[in-house]
């Protein structure tokens, strides 16, 4: 299997199936973060603590006792950082590939049917690539407003960033580039892999179309609820969270077998 | 019709545009013989004529290769011998350029050296069959749309637009094409996965870049073939590195 492997990464279609396969983990990434992230709506559960804060914590809270605590999405991360390096490497090189074949160009070029999306496929993943750095960075590791971010808070911390513009706008600009990539690249991956055919194609369009507007539209109603007013601020200060979703795990857990018991 | 030309002319690993007038051009002449008209006027004033390349002059034999106005064979379907100077305004200004891919080197001027698609077919565009007597026609079912569908693909006659319109300058519409064309029809099965494996792989030697799924290969593509065979060729080459067996005389223990 891994002299397959080299072969396959050692060709120009190979590293192609790699981009597109490596696509298609951050896609499905993308769904299952944006469903996460649209709890966010969801009404307390509890008094005091977030929906989304419980989902945060149930998440870290996968596999346990089998597994530490954190460990599934500590391997998700891995897995995604993985694909993300595979991805860009191979781009990389696929380019200067692209460069070496075409050197001085033409002193007139008329595009025909080049899409906006599939000519700017390098901007929008660069500027994917730096937009993740940043948002890992203020929403997950909290260095961007240390005194504005509490660990676990992630209503609090949502309330924070997107009751300003600037944030929103930045977000806004991240998510722009998703939709655009999305638009050529989930399409994109069918034709690489071979999936698609005539009679497919216009299916495959339309999920690419329909994942750029999803992602687009899904994920910045956040955002926007925030600097709008529909979302409102977080149900509790940050600084009781902590104890509060301590004891809202605790609760479920101890009534569970008596209700068994009836 | 009078028209301003703007043409590259090379002569060595340099080149350099060149402006021309043409005047009193026949609307109904191809763009071929209007270029015949220019080196006329050329070669009587003493000048040096421009070289290009044609052949059939009918659009079948794949020889003529300008890129005009910054499309492969003036982007309206068809090949350059097939343009005519009536798709263009009186007076206007027409910039001709030679195919710009580093696996075609220019020689002089708009001609181009494209042996590198020969040696792509050289390394697996074939069958095998027999040498003996002609067989049955008719001895080899073959379904009608199959058959069409293969001499859509089997319809490049391999001008290499697409590589000219390529951003990317990517043989993949030309390589898929004869992959295809072969290795949809029945004669070319016993080939097929060993031909798709070496066609691509001397495709990429031959300094060709990767695809980026623009689809400018099959807008620029005289013969309209269209890039459904790449994906086939995609399909045909996962499957010829990842899942055809290397190692078909080996063996296996029970544990």
């Amino acid at each position: 299997m891994s002299r397959r492997l080299v072969a396959l990464y050692r060709s120009q279609l190979g590293k192609k199936v790699v981009v597109a396969v490596t696509g298609l983990i951050m896609v499905g990434f993308l769904v299952v973060h944006l469903a996460g992230n649209l709890k966010v709506f969801l009404p307390d559960p509890e008094p005091g603590v977030a929906d989304i804060d419980v989902y945060a914590e149930a998440l870290r809270e996968i596999g346990v006792p089998f597994l530490p605590h954190g460990a599934v999405v500590w391997a998700t991360r891995l897995a995604l950082l993985a694909a993300v390096i595979l991805h860009v490497v191979c781009v990389l090189q696929l380019s200067a590939q692209s460069r070496a074949a075409r050197r001085g160009g033409y002193a007139e070029r008329r595009y025909q049917r080049a899409t906006w999306a599939a000519r700017l496929m390098m901007v929008s993943g660069l500027t994917l690539l730096v937009y993740i750095v940043f948002h890992l960075a203020h929403l997950t590791v909290g260095v961007v407003e240390p005194d504005r971010f509490v660990h676990g808070a992630l209503y609090y911390n949502l309330y924070e960033a997107f009751t300003r513009w600037p944030f929103v706008l930045i977000y806004t600009v991240g998510m722009a580039a998703v939709a655009f990539h999305v638009y050529h690249g989930a399409w994109s991956v069918f034709q690489t892999l071979g999936l698609d055919s005539p009679e497919r194609n216009r299916l495959f369009r339309g999920v690419a179309i329909g994942l750029a507007i999803l992602f687009l539209v899904g994920f910045l109603s956040i955002p926007f609820a925030f600097v709008s007013g529909v979302l409102g601020p977080p149900p509790s200060p940050p600084e009781e969270h902590a104890g509060i979703l301590q004891a809202g795990f605790a609760t479920p857990a101890d009534n569970a077998p008596s209700e068994v018991q009836r | 019709m009078n028209f301003s030309l703007k043409i590259w002319r090379q002569d060595g690993s340099q080149g350099r545009f060149e402006d021309y007038e043409v005047s009193d051009v026949s609307a109904d002449s191809s763009f071929l013989e209007m270029l015949d008209q220019l080196n006329d006027q050329l070669t009587e004033s003493g000048g040096d004529p421009v070289a290009f390349d044609s052949d059939c002059r009918e659009g079948v034999c794949g020889t003529c290769c300008l890129v005009i106005n910054g499309r492969p064979h003036g982007g309206r379907g068809g090949t350059t011998c097939q343009l005519y100077m009536r798709h263009f305004a009186d007076g206007e200004t027409i910039t001709i350029e030679p195919w710009r891919a580093t696996a075609f080197p220019v020689v002089r001027d708009l001609v181009v050296d494209r042996s590198a698609f020969d040696r792509i077919i050289q390394s697996g565009g074939y069958i095998t069959v027999h040498s003996g007597p002609k067989p049955e026609p008719n001895t080899m079912p073959i379904e009608p749309e199959v058959a069409e569908e293969a001499l859509d693909a089997a319809s490049c006659i391999g001008c290499g637009a697409c590589v000219a319109a390529c951003p990317n300058g990517a043989a993949m519409l030309f390589t898929a094409a004869k992959i295809s064309h072969l290795g949809l029809l029945p004669q070319g099965q016993p080939e097929r996965m060993e031909r798709v494996r070496s066609m691509v792989e001397k495709m990429e030697d031959e300094g060709f870049g990767p695809c980026r799924n623009y689809g400018e290969c099959e807008a620029a593509c005289p013969k309209d073939i269209s890039i459904k065979f790449i994906g086939r060729m995609n399909r045909d080459y996962l499957r010829a590195t990842m899942v055809e067996p290397y190692d078909r005389r080996g063996k296996m223990k029970p544990q």
